[in-house]
């Protein structure tokens, strides 16, 4: 059990681009995604901006080209995993490649999603609800989670393994957590992992009931800040040891050298003042690369812009870091919050901060929650010598998980 | 990998199974309800009251299960369910139609994410630990054995509290039924969680042999799997632990499986007591242990005095197939 595991392949959808480069491209240029609701029918949708991928449905399954009716956070992950495997010369002529130099491939689907199909169920709802027999059956097949992940394998025809977690907002983190220990254990020689999720009225209005929703674009690691923006969209990754890179002739440059899983246990959906889950993952995660801190040149932060979520990151920053800070930034000032998918695009952001020498900024920022002139970025920075970034995604449920990524 | 804490609540009341024994009986009617013990002995009766019958259940097995195996604190927790808390989804849902969107209140939708279970199990025992929650269908509970297997191999000396839960509630009863699913047969729920460690103890239930999981499979590969398990068995299994209900569409497939194991392999369809929900897989891995841990079976017709292997299988619509091997312990 041993041996690195790099990225092969990314795929991206969020309310910044429909593709990774596109993604890539506002980021660099500084331009968020946030905005008024325009696809979700929501009472709210001039009161909470929210990061939506730009296309309706219809243009959502043109791209996706899946037929029938399906979630949005279905034809969300299918068109992420596509283009990841695309990357990864895995997906040739509308098909997954399975088998490579004469040998058949293990190719494993580890999904991840917190709302999966609920784009569906709250329209059949209303009349379900009134009436037990009424409403339309085929929108409430993908409610469960497990369903949307399974039309994802079956779109691309993956059967050796399918599996989703859902542990809230560090969702895909354990997802591509788990397909690194997969591939360390040989159980499979290929994984595509990350997560989806759609903007839902269910989520909206559940954030809005927790009064972290902030009315304004959100500020995350901002003294002044007022709350978070929810987003949408999906992040995947195709994950392979070192052997499976040379067999696909891809380039071994970002290795995923540690990650951990802790639990905060203090509270259902609050973080604890002193971030002890948050701290233990990150922790966990540079030791299992057995680095020193000091070698971690930038975090991307989980910065969600609520209050807690930003005092407890920072706190276990510091206990951690001391006043030696890496620099850091968080995405979710372009993203919003997309919930399962943003520990996957977060990843992607990771990797190509480490590929292309480039530090993301925070946008926004007026104080920032770390004083300490230069540790938060507040415009896109060109670093050398970037060897080590670490990936936060922290959940509801105390779920915490850090995935450190590295320069080979 | 041996099971050294077990504890399930079923509709069939096993909870106690340990100081009353188990008495067969099967639910009657089209709705199963699980038979919840007096909590008030496990958990803080004030949080109790707080907590939706799937956080309840779940926890309440967590705990016993912990304390059957003298654990303070577990190295992992592993949680599967295919629903997820349905109780409070459904709230939540319902007040979203019926209040156009405002005046909501926050619990419903706390108490709605899928890792709920398995943050109030860390959460009671300020547990710190690896914490995941797996929601793939009828195979929720596998998968999270597979974790468990997976986390075993990389850190041998720990222990892991793996476990599933599902509920029923009046919105899924009644969606499911326009589906089909219970026709012939009862809708069901439960929870159940386990001990898991690599070595036998003083409360050791069963070993946990196996655990493959196939979507959509060819016969080949259905094959392949059933004679890597029957090696793993030694060469034969006892008892067959079998998901079919009654008028399964699947009825194919179980019988191909059985054609596998032998003619006269006994079977015991387990959700004729724990009616039909996905994770039902892991009521029937607390009985295959139940069962084992007394080395033998009488039960209506069926006799095995030496009761050595014993294989779950189940088959569904969709296509998932799972099979869990468990053996007897010599203590």
């Amino acid at each position: 059990m041993s041996g690195a595991v790099y990225i092969a392949g990314r795929g991206a959808i969020s309310c910044i681009g429909k593709n990774v480069q596109e993604n890539i491209g506002a980021l660099r240029r500084g331009e968020a995604g946030i905005g008024a609701i325009r696809y979700l029918r929501t009472v709210h949708a001039n009161t909470f901006p929210a990061g939506e991928v730009k296309a309706t449905n219809e243009e959502l399954r043109d791209l996706s080209e899946l037929t029938g009716t399906n979630s949005r956070t279905t034809m969300l992950g299918l068109i992420a995993a596509k283009e990841a495997l695309t990357e990864a010369g895995l997906w040739e002529g509308g098909q997954l490649k399975k088998t490579l130099g004469g040998r058949s491939l293990r190719i494993g689907l580890i999904s991840s999603t917190t709302v999966a199909g609920m784009d569906l169920t709250e329209e059949f709802f209303p009349a379900f609800m009134a009436n037990h027999s009424a409403g339309r059956l085929r929108n409430v097949y993908q409610h469960e989670a497990g369903a949307t992940t399974e039309y994802i394998a079956r779109a691309l025809g993956i059967t050796e393994y399918i599996n989703t977690i859902s542990t809230a907002c560090s969702s895909s983190a354990n997802a591509i957590m788990l397909g690194a220990r997969m591939l360390k254990a040989g159980m499979l020689d290929i994984v595509l992992a990350g997560g989806t999720d759609a903007l839902s009225k269910f989520t909206l209005n559940g954030f809005s009931t927790l009064m972290i929703l902030d009315q304004q674009l959100c500020q995350p690691f901002d003294q002044n800040r007022r709350g978070l923006n929810l987003g949408e969209g999906a992040g995947f990754l195709v994950l392979a040891g070192e052997q499976m890179m040379e067999a696909l002739g891809r380039e071994k440059r970002v290795r995923l050298s540690g990650y951990a899983n802790a639990n905060d246990a203090h509270h259902q959906t609050a973080s604890s003042p002193d971030g002890t889950g948050s701290f233990m993952a990150m922790k966990g995660a540079i030791d299992m690369a057995q680095l020193n801190c000091s070698a971690i040149g930038y975090i991307n932060l989980h910065g969600t812009g609520t209050q807690n979520n930003d005092a407890s990151e920072s706190t276990a920053i510091h206990r951690l870091f001391g006043d030696e800070y890496p620099a850091m930034s968080t995405t979710k000032s372009f993203t919003g919050h997309t919930l399962a998918a943003c520990g996957a695009l977060e990843a992607i952001y990771s990797a190509v901060s480490l590929e292309e020498q480039i530090l993301f900024p925070s946008l926004r920022i007026s104080l920032p929650v770390i004083e300490k002139p230069g540790v938060v970025v507040q415009e896109l920075r060109r670093v050398s010598g970037l060897q080590h970034v670490l990936s936060n995604s922290f959940g509801f449920g105390g779920n915490c998980s850090s995935l450190l990524f590295s320069l080979s | 990998m041996y099971i050294n804490g077990a504890s399930a609540i079923s509709p069939l009341p096993v909870f106690d199974a340990l100081n009353e024994g188990v008495r067969f009986t099967e639910p009657e009617g089209a709705r199963a309800k699980v038979s919840e013990p007096d909590y008030s002995k496990l958990i803080d009766p004030k949080l109790i009251r707080r907590m939706s019958r799937i956080i309840r259940m779940g926890v309440a097995t967590a705990m016993d299960a912990l304390k059957q195996a003298g654990l303070q604190q577990p190295d992992a927790i592993i949680t599967g369910t295919a629903y997820g808390c349905l109780d409070d989804t459904g709230i939540f849902l319902r007040r979203l139609v019926e209040n156009q969107e405002e005046m909501l209140t926050p619990t419903a939708f706390i108490q709605s994410t899928h890792n709920t279970v398995g943050a109030q199990v860390a959460l009671m025992l300020k547990c710190h630990s690896y914490n995941n929650t797996y929601v793939q269908r009828s195979q929720s509970f596998e998968l999270s054995l597979h974790d468990s297997r997976l986390w075993l191999t990389e850190n041998p000396d720990h222990s892991v509290l793996v476990g599933a839960a599902d509920e029923l509630t009046d919105y899924s009863f009644a969606l499911l039924q326009r589906f089909g699913l219970f026709r012939y047969h009862t809708a069901g729920e439960g929870a159940a969680y386990f001990v898991i460690q690599n070595k036998a103890a003083d409360s050791t239930w069963a070993q946990l042999k196996g655990v493959r999981t196939l979507f959509r499979p060819d016969a080949a590969q259905l094959d392949l799997i059933m004679k890597e398990l029957l090696a793993l068995a030694g060469g034969s299994v006892d008892l067959l632990l079998s998901g079919e209900r009654r008028g399964d569409p699947e009825g194919e497939n179980y019988k191909s499986v059985k054609q596998v194991l032998g003619a006269e392999i006994p079977v015991l369809q387990y959700k004729n007591y724990c009616g039909e929900y996905p994770t039902a897989s892991a009521f029937a891995t607390w009985l295959a242990a139940w069962c084992l841990k007394q080395g033998k079976l009488e039960h209506e017709g069926l006799s095995i005095d030496r009761l050595r292997n014993v294989l779950i299988y189940q088959a569904d619509a969709a296509g998932y197939h799972s099979f869990i091997l468990l053996s007897h312990v010599k203590l």
